[in-house]
């Protein structure tokens, strides 16, 4: 459905140090870097896919997004999406895709946000009838309905971004582009911003592709996982493969009875410890959790235990140094 | 088609929510109304040779400049295309299946239109209220207010043709300045809205009859006052549909030009 071949794309960007003498020296010689973007980037996407596109800041994440929503013309590569080239067929291609772009806006500011949805409908040529069913099930899904005669500048930036992504969906798109979509937003938005593409993905067929920050967006949404970094891609697979790679050890926190023996399990080092309490890292190719605690059971009137899987995060973190990115 | 009407429609009420400014606007107009007139009454009080243009005529331009101020004048912008490229929303608008010159040229004729809308009516009436000689009439014969209106509506066309060049030139420069104020400088003066163009020495008459910029206004203003006669106007209705043709051409392809090198500033 996507497929994306050797793409790359470089930016020119116009470099000075700070300061009045800097600012003078170039205006009279203007001193160019070339910045690659992106550098030599394939992957094919399937239909009914929700691919997490991740990368630290300055990727080229949203670099991708813009070149495969047609926006941006690469430098080189193939790009083939529902049969059309993003930026040799770009008016054809985008009347398949839906694309949010987090920190920006796409409603008109001044009108209530219906005035926006209505100008959609006719530049997207919406037949009335699909467009009502497609409002009506937005505003069920999204809660829409008290804020579409709102003016979207008194919106709140959660209900503005639900009114957002119903405004990219409401052309019945097959595949949706986020970027960012969560940011910014409040547990509750995120949570319902995220319930609702899970929905969108299930019922309707969407295809998304979303990029974020925020792991529990990829780990309650993402099958699949594509890390980027520096331009290039790093990782491809999904999260489960993710995390046997990487979740290579879990935290034990044991609670006890106030006892100070002194301790030493293999496989096991110690996190921190106290009269009361002591935390374990766990290599867990060497011991198995279960050995762990039984063998503490043995020294200590155990009052509580917890044991942790390292936090995705954590894992996203290792990644980025393993790569040097 | 229907979204460019509906783009139009939703200009146009945007347009229409700002009745203050639309009212405080009318007033600066007949502030500057008052004094163009003043000034051209001053100047042919003092000379005894007859001008080219007689002040009756040259009054109902003045008011004619005044009502349809945001038709003619190039400094008048659109913020939120300016904005658009700037701050890289621009994004958006290239997510839809539409052709973007068109779009924008849609967007940017609604802006002056709603804008001349609120504005040309009270100071029409009012004017026509005046006492003589600084009243404004109804122009010397039918044929001329249809040609008039003709123009008139070709000279729209025509200066939003030659905005859309500002506004492509944004996507180099990143800043909607320099241009406007360049094009704003030479299109107020070669458009006549300094000194009349009949009233300006031979040779610069030459030079600002090559040029587009008095197609868009002293053209049909005149037109209405009686100072352009009939054959001259149906000349210069083919010199506007040129000018527009030229243009046009030229900005779609710059257009298309700067498309292929847009940068979405801000990440």
């Amino acid at each position: 459905m996507i497929e994306v071949e050797h793409l790359s794309k470089s930016f020119k960007v116009k470099k000075r140090d700070a300061g009045v003498g800097a600012a003078l020296k170039s205006l009279i010689n203007p001193q160019y870097t070339t910045v690659e973007a992106l550098h030599d980037i394939s992957f094919n996407i399937d239909e009914g896919e929700i691919v997490g596109y991740i990368g630290p800041n300055g990727a080229g994440k949203s670099t991708t997004i813009k070149i495969i929503s047609g926006i941006l013309v690469p430098d080189s590569g193939k790009c083939n999406i529902l049969g059309h080239t993003p930026w040799k067929s770009r008016v054809n291609h985008v009347k398949n895709i839906g694309v949010v772009f987090g920190q920006r806006s796409q409603l008109w500011w001044d009108v209530p946000v219906m005035d926006s949805y209505n100008l959609l409908k006719d530049i997207y040529k919406i037949t009335h009838k699909d467009f009502r069913n497609t409002l009506e099930l937005l505003t069920d899904t999204l809660d829409l309905s008290t804020l579409l005669s709102m003016p979207v500048r008194q919106l709140s930036l959660g209900q503005r971004m639900r009114c957002e992504i119903a405004a990219s969906l409401l052309h019945n798109p097959k595949i949706l582009f986020l970027d960012e979509p969560t940011i910014g937003l409040d547990a509750v938005s995120k949570i319902a911003v995220r319930n609702f593409i899970k929905t969108i993905n299930k019922e309707k067929k969407v295809t998304v592709i979303l990029t974020t920050h925020d792991m529990n967006d990829i780990e309650t949404l993402a099958e699949r996982i594509i890390l980027i970094g520096k331009g290039k891609i790093l990782l491809d697979g999904t999260l489960t493969e993710l995390k046997n790679r990487f979740a290579t050890h879990k935290t034990v926190t044991v609670d006890f009875a106030e006892n100070n023996a002194p301790i030493s399990i293999e496989g096991t080092t110690i996190l921190s410890r106290s009269d009361e309490r002591i935390s374990l890292s766990v290599a867990l190719d060497k011991i198995k959790v279960s050995e762990v605690i039984s063998r503490l059971s043995k020294q200590f009137e155990i009052i509580d235990v917890t044991v942790n899987s390292r936090p995705i995060e954590e894992i996203i973190v290792d990644l980025y140094k393993e790569y040097q990115i | 088609m229907k979204a460019y009407v509906s783009l139009f429609k939703m200009r146009l009420l945007k347009g229409l929510q700002y009745r203050i400014a639309a009212f405080a606007g009318v007033s600066t107009q007949f502030f500057w109304g008052f004094m163009f007139i003043m000034i051209f009454e001053a100047f042919y009080s003092s000379t005894s040779n007859p001008q080219p243009i007689s002040l009756t005529q040259l009054i109902q331009v003045v008011w004619l400049q005044q009502s349809f101020l945001v038709f003619i004048m190039l400094w008048f912008r659109d913020n939120e295309l300016i904005n658009l490229i700037t701050s890289g929303n621009i994004a958006y608008e290239l997510c839809r299946p539409t052709d973007l010159y068109r779009f924008w040229y849609a967007k940017l004729i609604a802006q002056r239109l709603s804008g001349a809308l609120l504005r040309c009516f009270p100071i029409i009436i009012v004017a026509t209220l005046l006492p003589k000689p600084y009243n404004f009439t109804l122009p010397p014969s039918f044929t001329a207010f249809i040609l008039f209106l003709i123009t008139l509506i070709l000279g729209l066309t025509l200066i939003v043709t030659i905005s859309m060049l500002i506004y492509i030139s944004i996507f180099y420069t990143m800043s909607g300045t320099g241009s406007l104020l360049i094009f704003g400088v030479f299109g107020e003066f070669f458009s006549g809205l300094v000194i009349p163009v009949p009233l300006m020495p031979e040779i610069l008459k030459k030079i600002v009859y090559l040029l587009p910029f008095r197609y868009t206004s002293d053209l049909p203003f005149r037109i209405y006052a009686g100072n352009i006669g009939l054959n001259e106007a149906i000349v210069s209705i083919g010199v506007q549909v040129v000018w527009i043709l030229i243009l046009l051409a030229l900005g779609k392809l710059w257009m298309k030009k700067a498309l292929r090198r847009v940068i979405v500033q801000g990440g």
